[in-house]
């Protein structure tokens, strides 16, 4: 069986949709919603990966590594804020951070 | 002269003021407006007054807070500063006020010399042109006198029966202001005028009724009094557009020229034909009824002594409730043309005259039955002046305001003396203790009552002999009223007397420490006591017979007068006495009554007991007017209230509109949760169906 570009775009797809769901059914901890985000950015990647291979175009893959690059550094900015949620509000459940509420 | 008269007393209410505002910002200072040290205190924040200081002043702060409570404050609370300037100021103008109205009665009344002093242009507009101008003739003199000697002595007098008061200054003021109203009201030269001073004196009077503001029932009787007087002065209202639309004119002079020709005029009123001129009378009398607490309006009066006593010694004895006989006076010229309006005044003034002697059989409360014979005796004078005895009216007022004054001022100190006991049941045997109070009350009760050659012996019996003569409609009502009222009056003038200064003390400590009053409170007493004597006689000449009509000339109508004084010389001895039998008799009841036989008055109550209720209830009167009047006008009050304003106009307009603003916000806010996932999935769904529309129907 040749692996195709509709496989890869299929992943893609699978962990796109599992990024995006463990964003809003989590209901534990914000870390897995950070992680869920890395998920979600980390479909783009295969996606941008797998068009460039296909293509033949070395863009795609500059740009997977500009993404990866600004995923690290929102997953550590992500992560202080949580230890600085931490230390103020002694959780950081998803259920309790509702400070936004009207 | 005769500005001096009538601005000094406001002269001196101004300074009383002036003192009684420093001393209340003295009192409470940082209440209104705060001190500017103050203004940027970061304590303000808290949302108190910025009374509340900031540390750096704290016992600064301690000092600011009122350190008495107004309610009870009268017994322990220093007095005002300032207090000795505003008395002695005020008594100082108004005596200078008195001197020189005794020189205006004698250069008015008996040198002629009257006067129109104009002031200033009050009003001018369109056809209506109201000069302020004090037109001095007889009968101004007459009640200059009157207001000035009595407002003089009731503000000496209030020296010594408000010695214990905090607020003396205020006090002083009201009185002073009082003063100033009243004299405006009698130098009126057109009716604006006159209503200008009217309202003055009522305004005068609901704030010294309430003057101890911190006791429900002196609010209530302020209020009340207040009210009752705005019925009557509807009708003095209409009464003047009345006058005004029939003759375009509100001066007195130019009415006057035009009264003879208005006789017969009629009045085009919906489908009535009303008589012109008496339709106008009975207007401008139902003011007088109620300024002169008369049967229907009279209920405010008895209310009234819930103020300070000299305040009912002045204004509901002597002066503001005689205000509506001398406007009926005043306008003699237009009630002497209305027989019908005249029969009415008879009428009115004779069943109040009875009906309150009646109610004062009974009273147990010293002022009260004060405040009854007041009202009976204004009955009196309305007689008087709707048989068309004008002069002899304004006799009985003159004459009525010394004793009425004196009987006042004395029970004001028996009040004293028995430290605020107010009911005579307590009393009794007092006249050991108050010789000087004792003496002077007996020589106003016999005035009152009309003993031989006392002042209302004078006045009183020309009343009743003008009633006997006149041949005007209700003139017999009247004269049987006036002559069976006339042994009432003898009967619980004597049952006061007997009650509170006879017999055995009922409460014994009250007694004990009873004591005469201050010297300030007695010598007044002395001088009115002086006045029912003397008042009577050298006046007689002056308000009956034919020296009334070169005394008065111009002032009062005394057309049929004349006739009137004629005829009450001829009388039959018989006749002429009878008022003094009935007195005698009066006082011979008492006797029996209240001295030989203390038992008999409870035997009869018991007897009697429906009467006995029905009297002391006063007929009823106030229940009566509370079911008839207030209890409707509360309810339609409440009705506009709760179903117009509030279910109505609030609930459709700015409330109902706020209420479904905020159950949007409401289901808005609900949206708003502030979790993250919630968030998320919005936006999800928004770029899914952002992303749907571009592919099936987005712009190609």
């Amino acid at each position: 069986m040749i692996i195709g570009l509709g496989h890869y775009l299929s992943v893609a797809a699978i962990v796109f949709t599992l990024g995006v769901l463990g964003i809003f059914l989590n209901r534990k901890n914000v870390i897995i919603i950070l992680m869920s985000i890395e998920l979600i950015l980390l479909s783009v990647n295969i996606n941008l990966v797998a068009f460039s291979t296909f293509l033949g175009d070395i863009v795609g893959q500059v740009y997977a590594l500009i993404v990866l690059t600004v995923a690290a550094a929102e997953s550590a900015i992500g992560l202080a804020i949580l230890v600085a949620y931490f230390r103020n509000r002694g959780s950081i459940a998803v259920e309790d951070i509702d400070l936004l509420k009207g | 002269m005769y500005e001096a008269i009538v601005l000094l007393p406001l002269l001196g209410a101004v300074i009383a003021g002036i003192v009684c505002l420093i001393g209340a910002r003295n009192r409470f200072p940082g209440e209104d407006p705060p001190p500017p040290a103050h203004d940027h205190a970061p304590a303000a924040v808290a949302g108190d007054r910025p009374r509340v200081a900031p540390a750096p002043h704290a016992e600064h702060a301690v000092a600011n807070t009122p350190t008495q409570t107004h309610v009870e404050a009268s017994e322990h609370t220093p007095s005002a500063a300032g207090s000795l300037l505003a008395e002695l100021t005020t008594s100082t103008f108004l005596v200078i006020a008195c001197v020189l109205s005794w020189f205006a009665l004698f250069d008015v009344g008996i040198a002629g010399h009257e006067a129109r002093i104009p002031m200033f242009s009050f009003v001018s507009f369109a056809d209506l042109h109201s000069e302020w101008m004090l037109r001095i003739d007889a009968l101004t003199a007459v009640m200059l006198v009157v207001v000035t000697t009595i407002s003089s002595l009731v503000h000496i007098y209030s020296i010594g029966y408000m010695e214990d008061d905090p607020y003396k200054p205020r006090f002083f003021s009201h009185l002073s202001f009082f003063t100033f109203a009243m004299l405006m009201l009698v130098t009126a030269d057109n009716l604006v005028q006159l209503f200008f001073g009217w309202e003055g004196v009522g305004l005068a009077s609901y704030l010294l009724i309430g003057f101890w503001y911190y006791k429900p029932e002196a609010n209530a009787a302020a209020i009340k009094a207040f009210i009752v007087n705005r019925v009557g002065d509807f009708g003095f209202s209409l009464g003047i557009f009345a006058v005004f639309y029939l003759t375009g004119a509100v001066d007195f002079d130019a009415i006057f020229a035009q009264a003879p020709a208005l006789a017969g005029k009629s009045f085009h009123f919906l489908s009535w034909n009303l008589d012109a001129l008496t339709v106008v009378c009975l207007l401008l009398f139902m003011g007088a009824m109620g300024k002169s607490a008369q049967f229907l309006l009279h209920t405010w009066l008895p209310d009234a002594m819930e103020g300070p006593t000299p305040v009912s010694a002045l204004i509901h004895a002597a002066t503001m409730v005689t205000a509506g006989v001398f406007m009926v006076a005043r306008l003699s010229p237009l009630f002497s043309l209305s027989p019908g309006a005249s029969g009415f005044v008879t009428f009115i003034g004779a069943t109040t005259a009875m009906f309150a002697a009646t109610i004062g059989l009974v009273q147990n409360d010293i002022k009260r039955i004060i405040a009854y014979s007041t009202c009976s005796q204004l009955g009196y004078m309305f007689v008087a002046m709707g048989v068309g005895a004008y002069s002899v009216g304004m006799f009985h007022l003159f004459t009525h305001a010394f004793f009425k004054a004196l009987l006042f001022l004395g029970s004001g100190s028996v009040i004293i003396a028995m430290h605020h006991e107010q009911d005579t049941r307590k009393m009794g045997g007092l006249w050991r203790k108050l010789p000087f109070t004792y003496a002077t009350m007996v020589i106003g009760t016999l005035a009152l009552t009309g003993f031989p050659f006392t002042a209302g012996y004078f006045s009183k019996d020309a009343i009743i002999d003008s009633a006997l003569v006149s041949d005007g409609p209700m003139a017999s009502y009247g004269y049987a009223m006036t002559l069976g009222a006339a042994a009432l009056t003898a009967f619980y003038s004597w049952r006061l007397i007997f009650k509170t200064f006879h017999g055995e003390p009922h409460d014994r400590e009250h007694y004990e420490a009873a004591h005469e009053t201050a010297k300030t409170m007695l010598v007044p007493l002395g001088l009115l006591a002086f006045g029912s004597i003397a008042a009577g006689y050298p006046a007689v000449s002056f308000f009956t017979g034919h020296g009334a009509r070169e005394f008065f000339r111009q002032a009062l109508s005394l057309g049929p007068a004349g006739k009137l004084f004629e005829s009450a010389e001829n009388l039959p001895l018989s006749l002429s006495l009878l008022p003094t039998v009935m007195m005698i008799g009066g006082f011979l009841v008492a006797y029996q009554f209240y001295i030989r036989r203390p038992d008999m008055p409870e035997a009869l109550a018991r007897d009697q007991n429906l009467l006995y209720r029905f009297l002391l209830n006063k007929w009823y009167f106030d229940e009566i007017y509370d079911f008839l009047l207030v209890r409707p006008a509360l309810w339609v009050g409440r009705l506009f209230w709760k179903g117009g304003d509030g279910f109505i106009i609030d609930g459709f307009g700015p409330d109902g509109v706020s209420a479904r603003v905020l159950d949007v916000t409401r289901n808005v806010i609900r949206l708003q949760t502030g979790y993250l996932y919630h968030y998320a999935f919005a936006m999800l769904i928004g770029v899914a169906a952002a992303i749907t529309w571009f592919m099936f129907a987005g712009p190609h």
